[in-house]
């Protein structure tokens, strides 16, 4: 049996949580997930500064400390850390962490090769809309295919202590631990949907273990010190979620259950690089306090394509915002909006689109919001998005006038009132056939 | 009689793209039936029209006693380029329980 746990969700997750599980209880394999459909766009912008980033800079910071702890108890570390740069990564986890032995797996980046691809006819539609990919072709800035668990695998079979991936199946993280602990081969479908399953529940870090959950969530305990979660994986696929002892939070199969329909698809078909699992034949279990025993895991097969994720200019956007208070909070708000909206038209602003929304009353309620005569204060929040700057950056003037010359009532222009002027990068996913990609490993010794 | 669906379901939602998921599942297993009658993709399309372009999909795991539904065009855009404050429907989830449904006595 193995124990593979996940310490973030994605890059900005609590600093804290990696260092509890390889402190507060036995795991063998610590797995980090960074990497969000935006997080590639994060990314790009700040390999574009500097050519050295591009990857999940609070990683290295993470092996420095980790570094003695991971030694001694004779834990290793899969993540995709690696991000747009994984070279770059392992070379500043080497310089902080000298004494830990890293790897990379490479090939998932393929920007150079989207001519190639189109050449051979692979067209690359937009994997949503079928969209060509014409209408984006001119103003990709990178591509990546979603590596599978096979080659992180190989690079503990060659000992790494760290395992640095680019862009891989979330899910991969911890397969790959199984795929290298058990020798699970690489058409045994129903192991594999096993591992993949694991993963996807635990990718999202404590996500599993009572966070961001509506089962009884006022009565779920020290949220402040959530444990994130644990995957016990056998030979036979057979596992169960837990957390470490002491900690908070809570493991339930309700909660579970939640995290299993997280960003998915066809419950039949959870499409990986390495396995398309069933979650149809899912039997989850309560086994005990704070751990879920899942059986049935089913695997059929493996999908032909890889899925491709592209980042593309999008042009700019910016958002500002405004606060109103009763009475009328909303009439208000909506009487700014329309104001804004005029002086965009008279001034010949041309924009995508622009949106608004009424933070407090509407905005994720819809028309199932209770009636806007109710509200004591709204936030009105104009965004705009558009192929020129100057265009954007014009209309961050237009919002804090209105403090003085629109309806009555308006504040919260201090600071976030000038909105931001931001590059908006584009996530186009499409798919190509696997046989096009060839991951590589590499091994610092 | 009519009650919001948060009587018998709770709900996990997030993004893929321009397309959100939101998975709903009945807190009892003798549930499932109503959530299967009541909890439609043409119900979900409707409560969600003012925001979404759809269309909205639905697929069923009865062995979790739950629903999952995608709703495709519903983040304008999605990721980096969604100008709302929910780009990558977040909430979706919790603004369904308000649904109202027909539960059985």
């Amino acid at each position: 049996m193995i124990r593979v746990a996940n310490g973030q969700g994605f890059w900005g997750d609590w600093l804290e949580a990696p260092a509890r599980l390889v402190e507060q209880g036995p795991i063998d394999y610590l797995t980090l997930d960074y990497l969000a459909e935006v997080t590639m766009a994060v990314l790009e912008k700040q390999r574009q500064r500097n050519p050295e980033l591009g990857y999940a800079a609070d990683f290295p910071p993470l092996m420095e400390r980790l570094s003695p702890a991971l030694k001694q108890k004779r834990i290793r570390v899969v993540t995709n850390a690696g991000g747009l740069n994984p070279g770059a990564c392992a070379r500043e986890v080497r310089r902080r962490a000298p004494g830990l032995k890293v790897a990379i797996v490479e090939g998932d980046a393929v920007t150079a090769r989207i001519g190639e691809f189109l050449a051979k006819g692979h067209r690359l539609n937009n994997i949503d809309t079928g969209e060509p990919i014409d209408a984006i072709r001119d103003r990709i800035l990178s591509a990546n295919a979603y590596l599978g668990a096979f080659p992180l695998a190989q690079a503990l079979m060659a000992g790494a202590d760290v395992v640095i991936a680019g862009r891989c199946a979330d899910s991969a993280l911890v397969l790959a631990p199984c795929v290298h602990a058990f020798g699970w081969a690489a058409d045994s479908w129903d192991l594999l949907a096993a591992g993949a399953t694991a993963g996807h529940i635990v990718e999202c870090g404590a996500q599993t273990t009572g966070g961001n959950s509506q089962v009884d969530w006022r009565e779920i305990p020290d949220l402040d010190e959530i444990g994130y979660p644990i995957a016990e994986i056998d030979a036979g696929g057979r596992f169960a979620i837990t957390k470490h002892a002491g900690t908070g939070g809570r493991v339930t199969a309700d909660i579970v259950k939640e995290q299993l329909l997280y960003e998915i698809g066809d419950p039949r078909s959870y499409l990986t690089p390495d396995v398309i699992a069933d979650f149809t034949g899912l039997h989850l279990a309560d086994e005990g306090p704070d751990r879920v025993r899942i059986t049935g895991a089913r695997g059929r097969g493996r999908p032909p394509c890889l899925k491709l994720s592209i980042n593309y200019l999008a042009g700019w956007k910016a958002t500002g915002t405004l606060v109103y208070t009763a009475p009328d909070a909303v009439a208000k708000a909506q009487a700014a909006d329309r104001i804004v909206r005029r002086r965009i038209e008279k001034l010949g602003l041309r924009f995508d689109e622009i949106y608004t929304e009424y933070l407090g009353w509407n905005a994720c309620h819809g028309d199932a919001a209770p009636a806007a005569s109710a509200v004591p204060e709204v936030q009105l929040r104009i965004g705009v998005r558009g192929q020129l700057r100057s265009a954007v950056d014009r209309f961050t003037r237009e919002m804090a006038p209105l403090v003085l010359s629109g309806p009555p009532g308006a504040t919260g222009y201090g600071g976030e009132g000038r909105a931001q002027v931001r590059e908006v990068i584009g996530n186009w996913g499409a798919l190509l056939p696997r046989d096009e990609i060839r991951p590589s490993v590499e091994v610092f010794e | 009689m009519k009650a919001p669906l948060s009587r018998i379901a709770h709900t996990r939602s997030g993004d893929k793209g321009d397309v959100v998921n939101i998975g709903v599942i009945a807190w009892r297993a003798e549930d499932y039936p109503v959530l299967m009658r009541e909890v439609t993709a043409a119900r979900v399309f409707e409560f969600f029209e003012d925001r979404i372009a759809g269309p909205v999909e639905r697929f069923e795991a009865p062995n979790l006693g739950a629903l999952n539904f995608l709703l495709h065009g519903a983040l304008g855009g999605g990721g980096t380029v969604s100008l709302r404050i929910d780009s990558q429907g977040k909430t979706f989830g919790a603004a369904l329980l308000r649904m109202e449904i027909e539960i059985d006595e």
